[in-house]
C-alpha cells in the first residue's frame, strides 16, 4: 500500500536548539559483535518555519566529537576520519519536511568531511508545549544511516581471526529540544 | 616550504639516505628538504621516560618534526616491516598523543631495498602507523628495487623512477600548501 505523504502541521516559527538538552550522536557495529556509541558536544540546529516551506539546517563542531577516550578522540579528529583540521564542521540542510502517520521525514543534504550527500531521516516532532520557565518548547527526534565510506571515512583494520574492526554503517541520531527564538 | 627527510636506515652508505639526497636534489624551488641526522640517538621507548622535559634525542625529533612543513621518510624493509628504530621513533613522535608533533603533518612515505620490490610492505606498514599518529598520509608510493644500481648519481637511474620522485615531492608540498574550509556553526546557533 502506497503511503500518502502529507505536510505536517510543524509550527510556525524560528526554533533553535537548547545545547543541553539536546544530543547528537552516533553509533556504529565494533569488533564485529559490540556496539560502540559516540556524540558531539558543540552543535545548534534550527527549524526555520518562518516562510513558506520550513526547513532545518544545522552545524556540528567536528572538534567536540567525545566517544569517552583521549585517544580514540583524537584518532577520530585525525585524516582517518573526520580530518577536523581541514573539515571542521558536519553540516546539514533540509530539502523536504513531511509526516508519514505519526513518524517525522526529513530529506536533506548532510555534509561530512566535505562531502554532501542526500540523506532521508525519520523520527518525531511534538509540541509545542510551554515549558517551566513559560517558553514555547518542540522536541525533534531523527535518526538516519550512513555508509562512512561515501563520505570518505575510511579507516578500518581487519582483525587477526576475521572481520573488521569497525562496521561502515553508522547510525546517527539527534534527539533535539528546541526553543522559540524570541 | 620546509620538508623534513627522515631515512630509516642508520647505515653510513645507507641507499634510504641516498634516495633522500636525490629528493632534495628534485624538491621544486623554493621548496627544500632538510635530512634529520638524530635518529640513531633516540633512546628506546620506556613510558617511563616520556616525561616533561622529553629525553634530548627525542626533543630534537620532536623540535625538526614541528618545525617543517612536511615529512618524506625513506625506509628500507626488515623482514616485511619498517625497521624497528623508525617505529621507535614514530612512536616517541606521537606522544604526547593528542597534539602530537604528527597530527595533521603532511607525510609521504618513499623506500628503497636491494630485493626485487623496492620495500614496498614497509612503506605500506609506514603509512599505517603514521595514520594512526594522525599524521596526513599522502597515498602514494615509490618502491625503489635493486638499489645498488638505483642510483646515477644524485639522479635515480631509471629517469621513470625519477620523475615519480619528483611528482611525490610535488604532491607532498601541495598537501601541506592546502588549508581547511572556514566553519560555519555560528550561523545555525
Amino acid at each position: 500500500m502506497a503511503t500518502v505523504a502529507e505536510k505536517t502541521a510543524i509550527p510556525t516559527g524560528i526554533w533553535k536548539s537548547d545545547p543541553v538538552h539536546s544530543n547528537v550522536g552516533f553509533s556504529v557495529k565494533h569488533m564485529v559483535v559490540a556496539t560502540f556509541r559516540g556524540s558531539f558536544d558543540d552543535f545548534a540546529v534550527t527549524l526555520d518555519n518562518s516562510g513558506d516551506e520550513p526547513v532545518i539546517y544545522g552545524a556540528v563542531r567536528v572538534a567536540s566529537v567525545d566517544v569517552r577516550d583521549e585517544k580514540l578522540n583524537g584518532h577520530l579528529l585525525s585524516p582517518d576520519f573526520f580530518d577536523a583540521e581541514r573539515t571542521p564542521e558536519i553540516r546539514f540542510t533540509s530539502t523536504d519536511i513531511r509526516t508519514e502517520g505519526d513518524e517525522l521525514v526529513v530529506d536533506g543534504e548532510l555534509e561530512i568531511k566535505g562531502t554532501s550527500r542526500p540523506v532521508e531521516a525519520r523520527g518525531t516532532i511534538v509540541g509545542p508545549i510551554e515549558n517551566i520557565a513559560g517558553k514555547e518548547g518542540i522536541g525533534i527526534d531523527l535518526s538516519t544511516t550512513v555508509d562512512r565510506r561515501d563520505y570518505g571515512l575510511n579507516w578500518n583494520a581487519q582483525l587477526p581471526k576475521g572481520g573488521f574492526a569497525v562496521e561502515n554503517e553508522v547510525t546517527l541520531q539527534v534527539q533535539l529540544e528546541l526553543g522559540k527564538a524570541e | 616550504m620546509r620538508v623534513l627527510g627522515i631515512s630509516g636506515s642508520l647505515r653510513q652508505g645507507s641507499h634510504n639516505t641516498h634516495l633522500l639526497r636525490v629528493a632534495a636534489q628534485v624538491a621544486p624551488p623554493p621548496h627544500e628538504l632538510e635530512i634529520f641526522d638524530g635518529l640513531r640517538d633516540v633512546p628506546p621507548y620506556d613510558a617511563d621516560d616520556d616525561v616533561n622535559p622529553a629525553p634530548e634525542a627525542v626533543q630534537r625529533l620532536r623540535d625538526a618534526i614541528d618545525e617543517a612543513d612536511a615529512i618524506l621518510i625513506a625506509t628500507p624493509e626488515y623482514n616485511s616491516s619498517l625497521p624497528g628504530q623508525l617505529k621507535n621513533a614514530l612512536d616517541w613522535a606521537s606522544r604526547p598523543f593528542p597534539g602530537n608533533a604528527l597530527r595533521n603533518k603532511p607525510v609521504a612515505v618513499i623506500g628503497a631495498s636491494t630485493g626485487m620490490f623496492g620495500a614496498v610492505w614497509a612503506q605500506a606498514e609506514a603509512r599505517k602507523v603514521l595514520g594512526a599518529t594522525g599524521a596526513r598520509v599522502v597515498d602514494i608510493e615509490l618502491p625503489v628495487p635493486q638499489a645498488e644500481a638505483a642510483f646515477a648519481g644524485d639522479r635515480l637511474a631509471d629517469s621513470e623512477v625519477h620523475d615519480s620522485l619528483a611528482r611525490i615531492l610535488d604532491e607532498l608540498t601541495a598537501t601541506a600548501e592546502a588549508g581547511g574550509e572556514p566553519a560555519q556553526l555560528a550561523a545555525a546557533a
